[in-house]
């Protein structure tokens, strides 16, 4: 099998080697891929989105369903990993740990069902519990908000600068799994709830379709931004740029709440209560 | 010699990308086990990732946004290829997604078969 393999590899490698034969040379200002559609959005941009970065206007504007349906695999993913994993009531670990906080004594309760209310002076804990490692505690509270303040910042200022709702979404996603990697699984579930990050993925594509069913109501075509100049007051080509905005927004949280939900099914084989 | 340089030159990028394209598909068809699978899987993607941006490259040319300033006279030839940067940043997003969905499926069957090597699942399957 795994001469075969080697064999098939090397083979389909030679051929398309071969092939590269035919490709434009690196860094070609006069290849293929170059020439027919890219120049006319790159020299567009300014003037019909105001958007003076070509990716976000050419990502939500020009191309504007192709995203729209990336955003809903996205939400579909995260959809199916919760449906392959998530185990629901009846289904709970079969014993919960507990740590005395003035002694360190730690029982094991075997009794099925949802853990204890939490006590005064019982904490619940991870049956992996390791001691809290007071550094990389602390270092994380203090990253967290400002890694999501430039999250914030990368949605924000996609229209002017490298960035926008995708790379927000994931910057302010990594930052709630860094919560629940420094910290635990329950206290970044405390943060934001199971139900929270539900609603949050799909009201992320319901803005993304929204804005453009509203320029569908307003009366132009689907995605056709120009057309909220009529209810915001801004001129046709602010408009799209403000449209792209929206979509981004959208785009952001989708994505925030997808990745967050990927991380806590994964990490947690469905139980979502402790996890690595 | 100098015209072999040339080639070289010219055409390396595309031969890194074959080579860890090819090791992503060894990964995905000779490899056993599972998330030895999704790992060559993802590898494929990131060459696939590699590939396009690279064929957005233009020499002597900056990042597709426009300078602050020269908005009248805007020159294609100035600003690499937005195209496919638009493209690979969904398909990076929804590799990790798939990646997601990849490993709820290897921790569903580890679940159900206590083993992620595929041939001991098949042996489970054809027993049962």
């Amino acid at each position: 099998m795994r001469i075969l393999g080697i064999l098939v590899c090397v083979a389909t490698g030679a051929m398309l080697i071969w092939a590269s034969g035919e490709f434009p040379p690196w860094g070609d200002p006069n290849s293929p891929a170059s020439l027919h559609v890219s120049p006319r959005y790159i020299e567009k941009t300014m003037e019909e989105t105001s958007v003076p970065n070509a990716v976000t206007s050419v990502l939500a504007d020009y191309r504007g369903y192709d995203t729209m349906f990336e955003t809903t695999v996205i939400f579909a993913a995260g959809v199916s990993c919760f449906m392959l994993l998530r185990l629901f009531s009846g289904r709970e670990r079969s014993s919960h740990h507990y740590r005395h906080i003035l002694t360190g004594l730690t029982l094991r309760v075997r009794r099925k069902g949802k853990q204890l209310p939490e006590l005064e002076e019982f904490e619940p804990m991870d049956s992996l519990w390791t001691p809290y490692d007071l550094i990389l505690r602390t270092l994380c509270r203090f990253l967290i908000p400002f890694i999501q303040l430039f999250a914030l910042y990368v949605i924000a200022h996609g229209h002017h600068s490298p960035g926008g709702g995708f790379q927000g979404g994931v910057i302010l996603g990594a930052s709630m799994i860094l919560l629940a990697i420094s910290q635990d699984m329950r206290s970044a579930l405390r943060r934001i709830r199971e139900r929270t990050l539900a609603i949050f993925s799909v009201a992320g594509v319901a803005i993304y379709a929204g804005t453009g069913a509203l320029c569908l109501i307003l009366g132009s075509n689907f995605l056709d931004y120009a057309a909220l100049s009529r209810i915001f007051p801004v001129d046709p080509v602010g408009a799209r740029s403000l449209g792209i905005f929206l979509v981004e927004v959208g785009v952001g949280i989708a994505v925030m709440a997808t990745m967050i939900v990927i991380y806590h099914n994964l990490a947690s084989e469905g139980f979502l209560d402790e996890g690595l | 010699m100098d015209r072999i340089l040339e080639v070289v030159i010219a055409k390396y990028n595309y031969w890194i990308y074959i080579v860890l394209m090819m090791i992503g598909l060894y990964g995905v068809i000779a490899k056993n086990n599972l998330v030895k699978k999704i790992v060559g899987m993802s590898i494929f993607q990131t060459a696939i990732i590699l590939f396009f941006i690279s064929m957005g490259m233009k020499k002597g040319a900056t990042i597709p946004i426009i300078i602050h300033g020269q908005e009248a006279s805007v020159m294609a030839s100035d600003y690499i290829n937005p195209l496919p940067h638009v493209l690979m940043l969904t398909a990076i997003v929804v590799a990790v997604s798939t990646l997601g969905v990849a490993l709820a499926l290897a921790v569903k069957i580890h679940k159900e078969f206590d083993t992620l090597e595929e041939d001991e699942i098949l042996e489970k399957i054809r027993k049962s």
